[in-house]
């Protein structure tokens, strides 16, 4: 059992960031470990050659995998690991990696850590620490045995790591058994292009829970319009259709980096931070003083938001 | 059709999490538990399925603080059967013991879909939708925004990052990881809870085993260094005077749209 093996993530043909943020703490940990870094790239091969960190790239070639299939998918992961014996499989926090963690934990008696925001190593264990709880709290957990997967949150690591130049040996496999089994994809549906492009936004105003209702979403639209800005929001928010998809932030919407963020009534989720942490200034209003937004937030009020908006915009009408 | 969702509690994440002492696990004793969110979810989709396609809903919880408050409640949004499972298992997180405890059951109830959130704020070992797929042999699919019948099988809408979804059509029985649904979770007042409560009864099973955990947990803490953000204090204008002086200075402030 040796070795580190990242699942690299594509949709549409493209490599997501997260893929090379798992490569470059996989090259660190394989490093730490002394063994190899294997990139597993499932049925996109062209990518393989975009992992020069990697001691080597396992191509699998199979045509079920073009498209992304949870069944398929998790054939091809489970008999890699299988095969390979990984100490440490590393795979994203995401739609699709939480397709697959799991059933390859069950199917391969693999303990996995879900949520994993840090990695290290003590004293040749493998120590993962995990955001639960909406990100307010941490938890250190060891696998019980010496072969683990986990599963990262996008953005815990810096993906320039895993950009390095480079010739990894490219390994192409054909797999048995990858089928899609009793799930079959049908069709890719685009997100509907909104009135506004909130990624293309100065200042966004952000509205989270906090907001409690439907109404209130007025006094905070004022607030961005006296700002110049739009107004975005959390995933609660657009999930009780208050707003639509398209002003939605964080994991299972869009990433912003506005030189203005000010969020809310918005807890900071870690889902959430994901979409919106790289903003240039972040200023957060909420009534909880331990919620999470305020450890990203460059300026933080502890405050009714009720109050704070409507005195905000009267300041920035005069 | 036999739609069956699994609902868990979950710790109330609005309330301060304390630690217990040893900074092994939360502070149980002053916990409150709620019904987990995304279970919410899963139950509302499935009583869309019951309205839009006449299926049978039946919930399930494992018997862990406030279970039968949401098994009531969801019975009185309108879930036709409720059961718990009751064993000597107290307030596991542990999504492969809630699966341990939960497939079993599963398989003496009427099923031919199976839902639940598509994650918990405490699913450190996974998500339990995936999980219960693996050991009821069913495929599965998480993070599930919308659910249609087609004949004998499912259309399934799965949400990636950035807004992309992928259409599926998945064989039944099967297992979804809800993430939301078409409308919202419905509500249902107090007092017709409380007459539920009254007029149904909760089937009770019993647990089997639960295997040892495969994770040891080194320790939980709160993120370090708090607070990065500089507060600011004061009354509600004086705040706001404070963060138009900090946007003057960072070249923020514009003239507003017209």
């Amino acid at each position: 059992m040796a070795g580190v093996m990242v699942l690299a993530e594509h949709l549409n043909g493209v490599l997501a960031d997260l893929s090379f943020e798992l490569a470059g703490k996989g090259r660190a940990m394989a490093d730490a470990l002394a063994e190899p870094l294997d990139v597993a790239v499932l049925g996109a091969p062209t990518l393989a050659s975009e992992f020069g960190v990697a001691d080597r790239v396992i191509a699998v070639t199979n045509t079920t995998l073009e498209v992304y299939s949870p069944t398929a998918y998790r054939a091809a992961l489970a008999q890699l690991i299988r095969e390979y014996q990984p100490r440490l499989v590393l795979v994203g926090n995401t739609s699709i990696g939480m397709d697959l963690a799991a059933a390859v934990s069950a199917e391969l008696s693999l303990p996995l850590v879900s949520y994993c925001t840090g990695l290290r190593i003590d004293d040749g264990q493998i120590v993962a620490t995990a955001q639960l709880y909406g990100g307010k709290v941490l938890v250190d957990a060891l696998p019980a045995t010496d072969h683990c997967i986990v599963a990262v949150l996008a953005g815990s690591f810096p993906a320039d790591a895993g950009r390095r130049p480079g010739q990894p040996s490219i390994e192409r496999r054909e797999l048995a058994g990858v089928t899609s089994g009793g799930i079959r994809f049908r069709r890719l549906i685009q997100p509907e292009a909104g009135d506004v492009d909130i990624t293309r936004q100065d200042i966004l105003v952000s509205v989270g829970r906090g907001i409690q209702s439907q109404e209130n979403l007025e006094g905070v639209e004022e607030l961005a319009r006296a700002l110049g800005g739009e107004l975005c929001a959390s995933r609660p928010i657009v999930d009780n259709g208050w707003l639509p998809k398209s002003r939605q932030v964080g994991k299972s919407g869009l990433t912003v980096r506005p030189r203005l963020y000010l969020a809310v009534g918005v807890s900071g989720a870690p889902e959430h931070l994901e979409g919106m942490r790289g903003a240039e200034c972040i200023i957060a209003v909420n009534s909880d003083p331990s919620a999470p937004i305020f450890e990203v937030a460059d300026y933080g009020v502890v405050a009714d938001l009720f109050e704070i908006v409507p005195a905000l915009t009267d300041r920035l009408k005069q | 059709m036999d739609v069956l969702v699994v609902l868990r509690q979950v710790p109330d994440l609005v309330e301060d999490l304390e630690l217990n002492a040893a900074g092994t696990d939360l502070e149980r004793d002053s916990l409150k538990y709620v019904l987990n969110e995304f279970d919410d979810w899963a139950l509302e989709q499935a009583l869309l399925l019951k309205e839009k396609n006449g299926a049978l809903v039946t919930v399930l919880a494992p018997d862990l603080p406030e279970a039968d408050t949401s098994l009531y409640t969801a019975l009185a949004k309108g879930a036709d059967r409720a059961a718990k499972v009751s064993g000597d298992f107290v307030l596991t997180r542990s999504s492969h013991a809630l699966a341990d405890i939960l497939a079993p059951a599963i398989r003496v109830l009427p099923h031919d879909v199976v839902l639940t959130g598509v994650q918990s704020a405490e699913d450190l070992d996974g998500q339990l939708a995936v999980l219960l797929g693996s050991y009821l042999g069913y495929p599965a699919v998480s993070v599930v925004t919308d659910v249609a019948v087609d004949g004998s099988s499912l259309i399934v809408r799965k949400e990636f990052a950035g807004g992309l979804c992928a259409e599926y059509e998945v064989a039944l029985p099967c297992v979804l990881g809800i993430q939301a649904a078409v409308r919202t979770p419905r509500y249902a007042p107090v007092s017709r809870v409380r007459a539920v409560s009254k007029e149904k009864k909760i089937e009770v099973l019993s647990a089997g085993g639960i295997r040892e955990s495969d994770l040891r947990i080194v320790a939980f803490r709160k993120p370090e260094g708090g607070r990065r953000a500089d507060m600011i204090t004061g009354d509600p204008d004086s705040v706001a005077q404070q963060i138009v002086a900090i946007l003057r200075q960072r070249g923020l402030l514009k003239r507003s749209s017209e």
